[in-house]
């Protein structure tokens, strides 16, 4: 089945088994995340020499977007901070369970579950984007009130449970991680199912069953079933890109939506971040103000009209085309899976176009974090603008040829018929060209 | 339970190292600014300078330490040899300034950060055992010239002006024509009537006087001063008068065009509500400049205004850069 389990090499296996590696990398994002709150709120207003701007907005968005996604799911899931605090409470441990823990475990309602309420998240985001990533503060309220949020949740609600149905860079990690290199699976199903403590659900903060996972978009890679499994029977395993998309994976109705968010919220950024229409920064700028409202406007049409409408046509093309007996619905839902690599390709290539050109920022603010003169690392000062590079340009083209040719061979697997395939390729192709002429120009 | 106490250890102590430095940071740097004033600079639109007087003494330092908060400015002292001073956003510069007469100086952005750049002006009260020097008020004061009248050329050349055809009827020319006086007191147009009504000179043409008039003007200035005037321009003038004088720099597009001779100080005040809502005029026009004397100019430099959004520079130019743009000024229509 080409894959590699990584729990087979020893110096793999211990590092994941053991549970310090990877407490003490959260303990400093933890330390990260108070420092990134301190520098936002007290550091200076220009954002381009503030550590949080910087440091959230261009070091981490990027890495998140470049690194963790593509390479490795949702490897960031496993050392984020911010449920840390929570779990510290639920489980009376902050590095292992060791007994009853404060919180009133309620289970998370059922209408609110789904990728709903993330995709959700996601479009606030876009909406209030362009003061988000350009002011400090604002950027230090936000990761004190997601910090301060999931706290509160936890003691209210089991597990992580704002990090399932609320987090939006979940919803966007969960989403993407279907298309990942990595998963965490069962080795032999035949002893989960002899085995009747279910050690592993119990341990799981995601709530997950190894056994029936079937998608890498709600496993955390927190490796606490590998932990816990008392006969040895969970491997993490190295597999192709892309290995949960295609005939059997399922596939609901919320992810078709998280998708279409996501395809709209890289279309928006790029218009916004990348664009050269001064009127549509401005109007995104202004919270509140008439051009603001008609851009938060257009901004949820595209959203929540345009892209889905697009989609839903496409859909009820392949419908009709198509022989077999199966209701709009389902069709709608199982051609979700085609926005994950025409979604992640757009996403890495809009990071690519401004991520070389604005790294040069990340080691000035990290050299003088406060904006207080200082020079711990002798670099403040440096911050230029870089150049962006002619390569850079056509690294953007390729990805999102490759988004579309992945997207398309995706739908062709699913599809009965390559005449099945066309409208969604049409629509795949649609985007990709709006991409390309945003990108590009 | 080791394992557990260790690690809780290890949060606490990562959490309050971050806190520390933060703490130890904030004090650090408030101690070091005791005898510093730091500014920060804003567009007008978000505040403007964040100090805007300053209380000194002459011969004691004033340690600056200035910073944007938006988009690039300059800093300078108006009067003064200080050098300006560049404002990065983000980045902190420190100055010291140092004043040896008394006196109130104006510091002034000279970055065009936005249309209401010229309002980002502070000053410096500078106290002192020797009295504040008091100089002179300025020509156009003494003379009693309403800078705000109409001052339209009643004529103007036909042919282009040669300071050099002129030069060769020096000679000829009455005294009165080599008192800086009557340069500095008449505009070009009149001088040339009062050349023109001379018995003495009915032998010249029109064009002729002209040039008279164009070699007068020439030998009132150098060229170190017109190019110093250029530049001065360029730097603080050309982005509302225009690079060639014509009144439609980048800051003034958007703004209607001044009706002819618009400089009625009725009308201007009487619709208040449109001062400094036209371009200014344009100096190219000669109907319009040589009109004015360089009494006159120097006066509307320095005062400013004309129902227009015109700054006032007089407390930031020195007498002789005033002079240099008058100069460079009347090179737009010679």
């Amino acid at each position: 089945m080409n894959r590699i389990d990584l729990t087979r090499f020893p110096t793999i296996n211990l590092l994941l088994r053991s549970r310090w590696p990877q407490f003490l990398i959260r303990a400093i994002t933890l330390a990260g995340f108070v420092f990134t709150i301190l520098a936002g709120l007290f550091g200076p207003v220009v954002g381009s020499h503030n550590f949080a701007i910087i440091f959230v907005w261009i070091a981490w968005w990027s890495a998140l977007k470049l690194f963790f996604i593509p390479f490795g799911g949702r490897s960031w899931c496993s050392i984020c901070p911010i449920p840390m605090p929570g779990e510290w409470m639920q489980q009376r441990g902050v590095f292992s369970p060791t007994g009853k823990g404060f919180g009133l475990g309620k289970r998370w309602p059922k209408k609110l579950r789904g990728n709903w309420l993330q995709a959700g998240g996601f479009l606030l985001i876009g909406l209030f984007g362009a003061v988000t990533l350009t002011s400090a503060k604002v950027t230090a309220i936000i990761l004190f009130s997601i910090i301060a949020l999931a706290f509160i949740l936890s003691l209210i609600f089991e597990r992580r449970s704002f990090c399932n149905y609320l987090c939006p860079i979940g919803g966007f990690t969960g989403l993407y991680a279907q298309a990942s290199p990595v998963e965490v699976r069962v080795k032999e199903k035949q002893i989960c199912a002899e085995h009747s403590e279910k050690t592993c659900y119990t341990a799981c903060p995601w709530g997950q069953y190894p056994l029936a996972l079937k998608s890498s978009a709600d496993c955390g890679l927190c490796m606490e079933c590998l932990r816990v499994c008392p006969s040895d029977n969970i491997m993490v395993n190295l597999r192709p890109w892309g290995s949960d998309l295609g005939q059997k994976a399922k596939h609901n109705l919320g992810d078709v939506f998280l998708g279409l968010v996501m395809l709209a919220s890289v279309l928006v950024d790029s218009a916004v971040f990348l664009g050269t229409w001064g009127q549509l920064k401005s109007a995104a700028y202004e919270v509140g103000s008439l051009p603001w409202l008609i851009f938060a406007g257009v901004f949820l049409i595209i959203s929540l009209g345009v892209l889905p409408g697009l989609y839903s046509a496409a859909i009820w093309g392949a419908v009709r085309v198509g022989s077999a007996k199966t209701t709009f619905r389902k069709t709608l839902s199982k051609y979700g899976q085609v926005l994950v690599p025409l979604g992640l390709m757009s996403w890495i290539a809009f990071t690519v176009s401004f991520a070389f050109v604005k790294f040069s920022y990340v080691l000035p603010v990290i050299s003088d974090p406060f904006g207080w003169g200082w020079n711990l690392i002798g670099m403040s000062g440096t911050a230029s603008i870089g150049q962006s590079t002619s390569w850079s340009g056509w690294i953007q083209i390729l990805l999102l040829v490759i988004g579309l040719f992945w997207s398309s061979k995706v739908t062709q697997q699913i599809s009965e018929s390559k005449k099945q395939a066309l409208p969604i390729v049409a629509f795949s192709g649609l985007f990709t060209v709006s991409m390309l002429w945003l990108l590009i120009g | 339970m080791k394992k557990e106490v260790f690690a809780r250890i290890l949060i606490v102590l990562f959490i309050g190292m971050v806190i520390l430095i933060f703490v130890l940071g904030w004090q650090k740097n408030r101690n070091q600014q005791t005898n510093t004033i730091q500014i920060h600079a804003r567009m007008p639109e978000n505040g403007g300078w964040s100090i805007t007087s300053i209380a000194a003494e002459t011969n004691q330092p004033i340690n600056l330490r200035l910073t944007s908060d938006d988009v690039v400015h300059g800093f300078a002292v108006g009067k003064s040899d200080q050098p300006t001073v560049e404002l990065i956003p983000g980045e902190f510069v420190e100055t010291t300034l140092l004043f040896d007469e008394p006196g109130t100086y104006t510091y002034y952005c000279t970055r065009w950060c936005g249309p209401n750049h010229w309002r980002m002006r502070g000053t410096i009260e500078v106290q002192g055992e020797m009295a504040a020097a008091t100089n002179p008020p300025p020509l156009y004061l003494q003379l009693g010239i309403d800078i705000d009248a109409p001052h339209e050329a009643k004529v103007t050349p036909r042919e282009p002006v040669s300071p050099q055809k002129g030069a060769s009827f020096a000679e000829d020319l009455p005294a009165y024509v080599f008192e800086q006086e009557t340069y500095l007191a008449n505009s070009p147009a009149s001088v040339w009537s009062r050349l023109r009504a001379e018995p003495d000179l009915s032998a010249l043409n029109d064009g002729d006087i002209w040039n008279v008039v164009g070699w007068i003007w020439r030998e009132n200035t150098s060229p170190t001063a017109i190019k110093s005037g250029e530049s001065l321009y360029a730097e603080n003038c050309a982005a509302c008068h225009g690079e060639t004088g014509e009144g439609d720099g980048v800051m003034v597009r958007d703004l209607p065009i001044p009706e002819a001779e618009a400089h009625d100080m009725y009308d201007s005040h009487s619709e208040s509500s449109t001062a400094g809502l036209t371009r200014p005029h344009d100096l190219t026009d000669p109907d319009h400049l040589l009109g004015a004397s360089p009494a006159l100019l120097a006066g509307k430099i320095i005062r400013g205004g004309m129902g227009t959004g015109m700054p006032y520079w007089g407390p930031i130019f020195t007498s002789q850069q005033i002079d240099a743009l008058v100069s460079y000024l009347h090179t737009f229509v010679w």
